[in-house]
């Protein structure tokens, strides 16, 4: 009998999203619970804070001054460039990419299944968090939210088995499907022709075209391309851009306004135009 | 629940509960995450062999639910296994209690053996599942070589507690 109800419900979880209120319901306890499991590193953070020398904050604030000031002054041209990049890109009638708001949020906790790549973190459905929410940390593309509990979020990493994604090369263009593996640090793209521009050591980028991810964001680094004698495809292997395993915070992206009301009109008209649901689809 | 008259001490079962699962969810090495055990499983086993009039399969399917939110899995999935685990602890139990330790650590490698295949079946349909199912039984593995310390510790809980 119980046994009968455990199999309905893996089937009614796995084909509708009647059963969600069970998760939401119960997000309440074990959010709890992964905060609470979170505690300890808190601690060991905020002791390692504390036992800090002012010379350590010293050289700190020092380092970190100059970072801003190399920063500060990359920003300056960015600036010039995206006026730029507008210009060019209202010269070639093509609608203009928006820049993107991220909020911060806190990793709380690791999925500890080694089957599934998945982080928790500390903002839920309050902190207008949504489902498909893509996720970044600083140097690349983490993965995106797939379940919204009260108190916190499940992020499905870009490693993952059963995630895919469409990415094109920084320095050709070429696009192609990047897949994860399972393994914390290798990701494949898949369906690559054996004629492909792609080498070792090309940056992999969002290319906006799942309407998932914005465009533009680093993914991965082909770290090795191997040409198969009879196979069709190249076979290409690329690890992940972000610190996963390492940072201990994460942005996530907030579609701009205008991006929601150009989706909005998109999906009222019912048909969608190219240029405003794939961010310009001239690079 | 028809004997609840001499029944006590729900909340110390809760409260071990949520330790186990605190212990689940505690970021570990990467290196030993195989290894980690079922914390969950095993106060559920134990529960159920000491206490098995009020402690069945009802109690099983909903701390395997709640195992499957805290774990972000299918709804379910832990939900059949721990229903499983405590449907042959409870039919078993007469037998588990005077079976020395050892022996016991044996069954209970057995029992939640049960529950990691069987939810990895459940995983596999989701299409969650890549590992080879045999890596899965480590956790088994050393959830039976933490049934000695764990039953203590229970055991100490219930009777500090007067849990019946």
């Amino acid at each position: 009998m119980v046994l009968v109800v455990c199999i309905t419900l893996v089937f009614l979880d796995l084909r509708t999203s009647w059963v969600g209120w069970i998760r939401y319901g119960a997000g309440y306890v074990t959010d709890a619970v992964h905060y609470v499991a979170h505690l300890p590193s808190t601690m060991g953070t905020w002791v390692g804070a504390q036992a800090r020398t002012t010379e350590d904050l010293r050289d700190d604030n020092q380092r970190l001054d100059r970072q801003l000031l190399i920063l500060q002054q990359k920003a300056q041209r960015l600036a010039v460039l995206e006026a730029e990049n507008v210009r060019l890109r209202e010269l070639l009638n093509s609608s203009a990419r928006l820049d993107a708001r991220v909020f911060v949020a806190e990793i709380i906790g690791v999925e500890p299944d080694p089957n599934r790549q998945e982080l928790m973190i500390n903002k839920g459905s309050g902190d207008s968090v949504f489902n498909g929410q893509a996720v970044l940390d600083a140097s690349g593309l983490i993965g995106q939210i797939t379940q919204v509990g009260p108190l916190a979020s499940r992020v499905l990493l870009v490693t993952d088995a059963t995630h895919a994604l469409s990415v094109q090369v920084n320095r050709s263009g070429t696009r192609s499907i990047l897949v994860g593996t399972g393994h914390p640090d290798r990701l494949r793209l898949l369906y690559v022709p054996d004629t492909a521009d792609i080498t070792e050591g090309d940056l992999l980028v969002t290319t906006g075209l799942g309407k998932r991810y914005p465009a533009g964001y680093p993914v991965a680094i082909v770290v090795a391309v191997q040409q198969e004698p009879g196979k069709a495809f190249l076979s290409v292997d690329a690890r992940p851009t972000a610190h996963i395993d390492r940072s201990s915070h994460v942005l996530l992206v907030a579609p701009t306004a205008a991006r929601r009301s150009a989706e909005a009109r998109a999906s009222a008209s019912d048909e969608p135009t190219a240029a405003t649901n794939e961010e310009g689809g001239i690079q | 629940m028809s004997r609840t008259t001499t029944a006590s001490g729900t909340p110390v079962i809760i409260v071990t509960l949520l330790v186990a699962a605190w212990l689940e969810v505690l970021p570990l090495p990467d290196v030993i995450e195989y290894f980690r055990p079922e914390w969950l499983a095993v106060a559920m086993v134990y529960w159920t062999i000491a206490l098995p009039h009020r402690i069945g399969v009802v109690w099983g399917a909903s701390v395997g639910l709640f195992q499957d939110v805290l774990l972000g899995t299918v709804l379910g999935q832990h939900a059949l296994a721990m229903t499983l685990v405590v449907f042959i602890a409870q039919s078993s139990y007469k037998r588990m209690r005077v079976f020395p330790l050892p022996q016991q650590s044996a069954v209970v490698f057995m029992l939640i053996g049960v529950a990691v295949i069987s939810s990895y079946l459940i995983q596999g349909i989701a299409g969650r599942a890549h590992l080879p199912p045999l890596a899965m039984l480590l956790s088994a593995l050393t959830s039976a070589v933490f049934w000695r310390p764990a039953f203590s510790l229970l055991r100490w809980t219930r009777r500090q507690f007067l849990v019946r």
